[in-house]
């Protein structure tokens, strides 16, 4: 009973994403493109090396590319544009006379914000890189499909990537409170979040000395943590330990958001009437 | 008033009302120059690891990275009225630039020039400055004005992709992200050098986007580093032309946009 209003309020606000196909079929093409270029480089990189020990096989590599093109959407990049002109307009004001606790009303948009875009675009995605890559000649760079263990757990880390990535799209969401436009903090996101999530260069192939770090922040959680539960890199017994360090951070980010919403809320100046 | 003369005041009218936002331009330029550091970083990383790639070197590839990457930058500044022509085709507002006595072009450059793409392009001017100062290249007149060339190439064949973007736009009366794949993704191909590739990916780039004749083939007889593929110097100084005739013709397909052009109404 009491999850009700969250449930219709993210079920609404996925429908009505839904209705961005078009958006989305072009996105496709575009990461399909992004995808096969970026596997081009690193078979290049792979080519060029005498040392044969690399973190990672190319056939792995090509399987974290495409699940990174087919997550794009996922990932904590842009805020919500009915908050930001909520704010703008003050119709903020209407959120708190809603018989619900604001910050799960916002976590529920973020969700949807979420995943409505990701199936859209990892359906046709998955569908390519699978079965038509080796129908273009191209086996080689398939997304190969996991062993049944990799499978599940990939299937666990991808929720645990949801919920973390949606605590950031609440958190940047929240943040427009201070900042109106949010410019500077979606800027700021979209960054960290490409760079230290393994969305630019795979982590694994970054110094030795960055691994430690690299493992530990938030951002690992939402991208790289479960490819490499998929492609095998990370075996299944570490698997508890990515699952502990996905919902660590979702945790704090959420205790975070909740405290920036209230305070957010307490000193909200609504503009005109 | 001559077309450059009226550009110039399209230009001004255009910076001025940016810079009412001032705060936000400095931002959205922060960010962009961040965003493009951390792509470098990650190039940076990739030849921390493996050295170099097909006997490329990081500051070789670094001068491919930062010539495109001013390119872009002002393709993508000058461009925006091409970019955003969907919006206008499908609000009908593409009826009032037809009743100016006017080029549709030169109106359609005048709609915007972007301020803030100077993030990105502060990144590929350092970017540059970083491989020329490391490669120790013999940088004569006539390589400096190679450089220009190929850069200016790169600008004309961007601002074609955008123009056939645009055109698309006659028939669906909405800018195909499609060609996304092109512009953003001939960004990130052409960071580097087009041997790298696979044959039919490095034809695509040669004879049909001319990518490659803009940024590769200069870049080649820039660093004095002979080609891989074996394309005799002389072509690769001829080549930064194939960006204007590849604009031309974009124009040229434009123009028949135009005339099958209906207006929505609205």
């Amino acid at each position: 009973m009491m999850l009700r209003p969250y449930r219709a309020i993210l079920s609404a606000r996925f429908r009505m994403l839904l209705q961005y196909r078009a958006a989305a079929i072009a996105g496709v093409w575009t990461q399909i493109f992004f995808g096969l270029a970026l596997i081009m480089i690193y078979e290049a990189f792979y080519a060029s090396t005498t040392v044969a020990d690399q973190p990672m096989t190319m056939v792995q590599i090509a399987s974290y590319v495409w699940l990174g093109q087919a997550l794009l959407a996922m990932m904590p990049w842009g805020a919500d544009s009915e908050i930001r002109a909520m704010v703008r307009s003050g119709a903020v004001a209407y959120e708190l006379c809603r018989p619900v606790d604001l910050y799960g009303l916002w976590f529920a948009r973020g969700v949807a914000q979420r995943t409505a875009p990701t199936v859209l675009r990892a359906v046709p995605m998955t569908i390519f890189a699978v079965w038509a890559l080796p129908l273009l000649g191209l086996p080689e760079w398939r997304l190969e499909p996991p062993t049944a263990a990799a499978g599940v757990g990939f299937a666990c880390t991808l929720v645990g990537a949801l919920v973390l990535a949606c605590a950031m799209t609440t958190l940047i969401n929240i943040s427009l409170l201070w900042t109106i436009s949010g410019e500077g903090i979606v800027m700021i996101s979209t960054t960290l979040a490409s760079f230290f999530s393994g969305m630019i260069v795979p982590l694994p192939l970054f110094p030795e000395w960055a691994q430690t770090v690299l493992g530990w922040l938030p951002f690992a959680g939402i991208a790289d943590l479960p490819f490499r539960v998929y492609n095998g890199d990370i075996p299944l017994a570490d698997l508890g330990l990515v699952l502990a360090r996905q919902l660590g951070w979702t945790l704090v980010l959420v205790v975070l958001g909740r405290r920036l919403l209230a305070r957010g809320m307490r000193h909200l100046v609504v503009q005109g009437g | 008033m001559t077309g450059l003369r009226l550009y110039g005041r399209y230009a001004a009218v255009s910076l001025r009302s940016q810079l009412q936002y001032r705060a936000s331009v400095v931002m959205q330029s922060i960010g962009a120059f961040m965003v493009t550091v951390v792509e470098f970083l990650g190039m940076w990383a990739l030849f921390d690891r493996f050295g170099q790639v097909r006997g490329w070197t990081l500051p070789e590839v670094a001068l491919f990275y930062g010539m495109i990457s001013i390119s872009w930058s002002l393709c993508d500044a000058l461009g925006r009225g091409f970019e955003v022509f969907g919006t206008m085709v499908k609000a009908g507002d593409f009826d009032r630039v037809l009743v100016r006595p006017r080029s549709t072009v030169l109106q359609l450059l005048g709609v915007e020039l972007t301020l803030r793409r100077i993030g990105r392009f502060t990144q590929g001017v350092l970017v540059l400055g970083y491989a020329i100062a490391s490669l120790d290249v013999d940088l004569s007149v006539p390589r400096a004005l190679l450089v220009l060339a190929a850069i200016i190439g790169s600008i004309c064949v961007f601002l074609g992709l955008l123009v056939l973007q645009a055109t698309t736009a006659f028939w669906t009366t909405e800018t195909l992200e499609v060609w996304h794949a092109f512009t953003y993704g001939g960004v990130t191909m052409s960071q580097y050098p087009l041997s790298i590739y696979r044959s039919w990916f490095r034809d695509l780039f040669t004879y049909i986007i001319p990518l490659g004749c803009v940024n590769y083939l200069p870049g080649l007889a820039i660093l004095g580093h002979p080609d891989p593929l074996g394309t005799p110097v002389i072509v690769q100084w001829l080549a930064p032309l194939a960006g204007p005739v590849f604009l031309v013709l974009a124009l040229q397909v434009w123009k028949i946009g135009v005339r099958h052009y209906r207006s929505t109404g609205s």
